[in-house]
């Protein structure tokens, strides 16, 4: 199974499902003369596309727009709040290459503040799968929900074998006393690895999977700031708007005072360069990532 | 196709027309005060509501949710008053409730909101609709539906490069069930289009992006009947109508002004533009112009 062929599968047993790209058909080249008419390429007018699924879906479809993140969502921003975002339609937003996922494109093709934007539109929900097995059990309950949504997509591969799929719902790995790292999408699997070179040194760790951005599992991170000494939020995205603010919102919002490290990027784009580069370079390797994380003093 | 779906609700003659018209330009006079409203561009295009309600789409309040039904969707936005009056004279809604306007207890506000039956969709970003009826077309023809989708466009929201990206696409994948009904009230918010940025020769630039043109006058009842009569204009292509109007048409002190674009009036300038509106003496007007909304 893979993005393509579960695409095929629901396309298939629901007629409701249309297919669109603005002429990013190359993980779907094998769509369209099985899905004919159903596969809706606009070319390169990813606001036209998203208008045209607000209409598709008023006709009672669901769209699943496939694009780069950074067009699907900047360029196309507005009509995602005003077409999809007021009218609350199930226009499902599949996003490419979204975070350090755009390599070396340079910052152009950059989408590290997408989960902000996106989390801001009233109604739109936000998934951010941990690898292509944990974006595959996502899928199906995100396109079944009656909710617009935007999901970055991921097709790296991971060893991991991710428990079922709830909306709202965080994975949690495992708990630990001293630190908990709270993550999502692809460094989820240097999280991981950071994890085992933390216990190495003796500490008592957590990883949670925060694959539901919003809505966000609140629970699974109050638990976390009242278990551990410390929180660590790591995201391939801006400082701003992302995760380390959905953590601060949420302990706002429980009144609970926590220590909380973000690792993300700090008013800056990231350095363009191959996958395993740009992580080395800015410091979310699994040896980076345990290096930066700073003690408490107790522990 | 059932019966319904053959031809409009209505056998109005054209006179009929005229007095209904004038109805609806009274209703939009009257919501240009406590609050105002965007006066100059609804009464530019209350015939073509009046006409598209009565003489062309398929539509009725009794079958809103009617997958079967022509859609209309105003991109332009800003001139609801027009197709609320329009909607309240046909029965759609109680002619009280325009009374609603600006008011908490109901959503009848500068632009269109969902809640009134008739309205497809909200607008009020200008250039959106175009790409929202491609996608209600793109259905109704994956559904092998014989249902046209009108858009009704401004002429300065042509400015706007999404209008004319739809039009590529809708090209592209032959929508001869799509209409754009271009208000050419020859004005954008505070300036003649063609002394800002000149959208003339305009049905040419249609005509190069794949759709089949017709140009008439947007206040003839006549013209717009052999128009939208002879839909689609041509097999395969996406159909323009390009209505000259004129901006504040039927109120000789306020048509044609630059100033005279959201007009938000006292109640005593109101009922002397209803008695200019029936061919009494203009009004005499000092409230503020160029009012930015």
């Amino acid at each position: 199974m893979n993005y393509q062929e579960l695409i095929r599968q629901t396309a298939l047993n629901d007629e409701r499902i249309i297919v669109m790209t603005a002429e990013n058909r190359a993980v779907l080249r094998e769509l369209p003369p099985v899905l004919g008419d159903r596969f809706i390429d606009v070319g390169i007018a990813e606001q036209t596309m998203i208008g045209a699924a607000a209409g598709l879906a008023l006709r009672g479809r669901i769209p699943i727009c496939h694009a780069l993140a950074p067009f699907l969502i900047y360029r196309a921003y507005e009509f995602v709040r005003t077409d999809v975002g007021i009218a609350h339609l199930p226009v499902k937003l599949s996003s490419w290459i979204a975070g350090f996922l755009s390599e070396a494109n340079g910052p152009t093709h950059q989408a590290i503040e997408d989960v902000a934007l996106m989390r801001a539109i009233p109604g739109m929900t936000v998934f951010c799968p941990a690898d292509e097995a944990d974006m595959l059990t996502m899928l199906p309950a995100i396109w079944a929900s009656p909710a617009p949504a935007y999901v970055r997509l991921i097709v790296r591969k991971t060893d991991y074998t991710h428990a079922p799929f709830e909306i709202g719902k965080a994975e949690v790995i495992q708990q630990g006393a001293d630190i908990t790292l709270l993550v999502y999408g692809l460094l989820f699997e240097e999280a991981r690895q950071a994890v085992r070179l933390l216990e190495q040194d003796n500490l008592s760790v957590g990883l949670i999977n925060m694959r539901s951005l919003k809505p966000v599992d609140e629970q699974a991170i109050v638990r976390a700031a009242q278990t551990s000494k410390r929180l660590i939020t790591i995201e391939d995205h801006l400082l701003t708007g992302g995760l380390y603010s959905i953590v601060a919102e949420v302990l706002l919002k429980h009144r609970i005072s926590a220590d909380v490290q973000p690792l993300a990027l700090e008013e800056r784009w990231f350095h363009p360069a191959l996958l395993p580069d740009v992580l080395a370079h800015e410091g979310f390797t699994a040896e980076h990532i345990a290096r930066r994380i700073t003690l408490p003093a107790w522990v | 196709m059932t019966a319904s779906n053959t031809s409009p609700a209505t056998t109005h003659t054209h006179a009929e027309l005229a007095q209904l018209a004038l109805r609806v330009r009274e209703h939009i006079l009257r919501l240009s005060t406590d609050g105002g409203c965007f006066t100059g561009a609804s009464l530019s295009c209350a015939d073509l509501f009046v006409f598209l309600y009565t003489r062309f789409l398929r539509v009725g309040p009794e079958r809103l949710n009617d997958p079967e039904r022509d859609y209309l969707l105003l991109s332009k936005g800003h001139d609801v008053p027009a197709l609320y009056a329009t909607l309240a004279e046909l029965g759609w809604i109680p002619i009280e409730r325009l009374q609603n306007h600006l008011k908490t207890n109901d959503f009848i506000y500068w632009h269109p909101n969902r809640h009134i039956p008739g309205v497809e969709f909200h607008s009020g970003s200008l250039g959106h609709l175009p790409a929202v009826g491609l996608g209600i077309a793109l259905d109704i023809k994956l559904r092998g539906g014989q249902n046209r989708v009108v858009v009704v466009t401004g002429d300065g929201e042509l400015d706007e490069g999404s209008v004319w990206e739809a039009l590529l696409v809708a090209a592209a994948y032959r929508l001869d069930n799509l209409v754009i009904v271009v208000d050419r009230n020859h004005f954008q918010a505070n300036v003649r289009t063609e002394e800002l940025i000149p959208l003339e020769p305009l049905a040419p630039k249609f005509e190069a992006f794949g759709c089949a043109v017709e140009r008439i006058d947007g206040h003839d009842f006549a013209q717009m009947e052999a128009a939208f009569s002879r839909l689609p204009f041509a097999a395969g292509k996406p159909s323009v109508i390009i209505a000259d109007t004129v901006r504040g048409k039927g109120v000789p002190s306020i048509e044609a002004r630059a100033d005279r674009w959201f007009c938000n009036f006292t109640h005593d300038e109101v009922e002397a533009l209803l008695r200019e509106l029936h061919g009494e003496a203009q009004a005499h007007l000092t409230s503020e112009t160029l009012t930015v909304r």
